[in-house]
């Protein structure tokens, strides 16, 4: 169970005009301007559900994952999951989560993937025979054997984000947090990966959170839409509903795109 | 522990992997050490009376010094972890149930020991087998030989935990290149890699032997070759444990405030 209530941040940014006569100033001026990321959010999640996190560039999805992953402590509100606030109990709070954040890597860059397969188990402390059993059932649903003993420079991008969903799954997480994981995938790679986590969550109730642009990741895998705009939540529903508050005939993307301007975001 | 140790096992498994940079950097050492050997010899046949070391205990020095320079080396910085803080991949670390700054220091003592691993033997035997003075003599008392290893042990922690004290800093930096040319500088001055500190003017060799650069290389190595004196050599253990601890403390303090206001910009 996830629970937001009314979590708000606000970051401070550097901010001036382009030019060099602007550059001298702000070395001696502040120039901090104060940008709200999350106004007042709030959202519950019961566990088992995928949830499809979407919204513009910049509308504070990633800023909600930092904060639901302890990453990032917001100014106010609070956040529990599964009885933990996670920037208090951090180390508690991780060990149950995975999480892929598809614009960075979790492998060792030079050495072969399983070796940062090992370093993980040992991580997350996960026992030899449930490590072998977990890394088996990924290998053949992703398609990993070969992969396995190559190192990750090595990879393609397709090939490596196969492993890197793989690397969140060994320590059979309750809670997955997926940003983006379909980032620059084929689209064999991109069902695959797809597949994969609706099985997951059918066969062991992991929760769900996916963010992402690729409006048929949502369709394909997430029963619930949360769309967020400026830092507020704006719809909680179905992709139907989405779909059905859009003109006729559009299609998800066209529908999202839609609200968007409808939201003025 | 066991976390801790996967991820020491990790980065000497990764840092054993660079054998090409393991034969270049010992054939380096190898010419160097024979170049500074070859330049003391100089001065210390001109005048031997003024010079503040013994022959053999500065040829002991500067063939150890070649050997484990990745224990030494303060511009051996391990740039994964600043280009982790600085482009955010930090993010992902943040998402293991681990203390990241345990983490880091593991991290670091098995990517100095992997790569001293690859190059230390060959260049300690042919310190061996160069004849005397000029050679590495291995005519030391097993106490003594003990404290040698407990200083080179101490010797790594402390190297270790003031580049974790810049890696830390750079939490509260844009760039953190600036502080590590500093410290590099620094260390290699008042720590005894450019000369040994016996031979820096009075005044300034104090200063170095009392700052943390003077308890990395300037201690092992001289005890090795005798020239800090047996009843010394406690005193001396002790401003290394002491500098550990400070700057392990300051280290895990300075990543606590660092992760508390820490701000993962981007995707």
């Amino acid at each position: 169970m996830i629970e937001m209530k009314e979590i708000s941040k606000t970051y401070r940014v550097r901010r001036r005009e382009a030019g060099l006569g602007s550059a001298l100033k702000r070395m001696v001026s502040g120039g901090w301007d104060a940008v709200p990321a999350l106004q007042c959010l709030s959202f519950t999640i019961p566990d088992g559900q995928m949830v499809g996190y979407i919204g513009p560039n910049g509308a504070g999805k990633s800023t909600t994952i930092k904060i639901l992953s302890g990453i990032l402590r917001p100014d106010s509100g609070s956040c529990i999951v599964d009885d933990l606030v996670p920037w208090e109990d951090r180390k508690a709070h991780v060990a149950r989560l995975g999480v892929v954040f598809g614009q960075r890597s979790q492998l060792w860059w030079d050495v072969p993937v399983m070796d940062s397969y090992r370093l993980l188990r040992d991580i997350y402390r996960v026992p030899e025979e449930r490590f072998r059993e977990n890394l088996d059932r990924l290998t053949e649903l992703l398609d990993l054997e070969d992969l396995l003993r190559t190192p990750a420079r090595m990879l393609s991008l397709g090939q490596r984000m196969r492993c890197e969903v793989a690397a969140a799954l060994l320590h059979s997480p309750k809670v997955l947090f997926l940003d983006e994981p379909t980032i620059g995938l084929d689209a064999v790679s991109k069902l695959k990966v797809r597949d994969f986590i609706r099985e997951e969550n059918r066969t062991r109730g992991t929760t769900v959170i996916l963010t992402t642009h690729d409006m048929q990741d949502v369709e394909a895998l997430c029963s619930r839409v949360l769309l967020i705009g400026k830092g507020q939540l704006l719809l909680d529903g179905t992709t139907e509903e989405i779909r059905a508050m859009a003109g006729e005939n559009l299609s998800t993307e066209e529908s999202v795109a839609d609200l968007y301007r409808r939201f003025g975001i | 522990m066991r976390q801790y140790l996967a991820f020491f096992r990790m980065r000497l498994l990764a840092g054993l992997q660079y054998r090409a940079a393991a034969l270049a950097g010992m054939s380096t050492q190898l010419v160097w050490g024979t170049m500074e050997i070859l330049l003391y010899r100089a001065f210390w046949l001109s005048d031997p009376d003024s010079f503040p070391m013994g022959m053999e205990a500065l040829s002991a020095y500067i063939w150890l010094q070649q050997a484990f320079l990745a224990f030494f080396a303060m511009w051996y910085w391990e740039m994964d972890l600043v280009e982790a803080v600085k482009n955010g991949s930090v993010a992902y670390e943040l998402t293991r149930p681990t203390d990241l700054y345990t983490m880091w220091m593991a991290r670091s003592l098995a990517l100095r020991l992997s790569r001293a691993a690859l190059r230390a033997v060959p260049i300690l035997l042919v310190g061996i087998l160069v004849p005397a003075p000029y050679g590495l003599r291995l005519r030391i008392s097993p106490s003594v030989f003990l404290a040698f290893l407990a200083a080179m042990a101490l010797m790594l922690v402390v190297v270790c935990a003031y580049t974790l004290l810049i890696y830390a800093l750079s939490f509260f930096l844009t760039d953190a290149n600036g502080i590590m040319v500093l410290s590099v500088a620094a260390a290699e001055l008042l720590g005894g890699a450019v000369v040994p500190l016996p031979f820096l003017p009075e005044g300034l060799r104090q200063l170095a032997q009392l700052s943390p650069f003077g308890a990395m290389q300037n201690i092992p190595l001289r005890i090795f070759g005798g020239d800090i004196p047996r009843e010394s050599i406690p005193a001396a253990l002790g401003l290394q444990l002491f500098w550990a601890v400070v700057l392990i403390a300051a280290g895990a303090l300075l990543t606590r405030g660092g992760l508390r206001r820490a701000v993962i910009l981007g995707g």
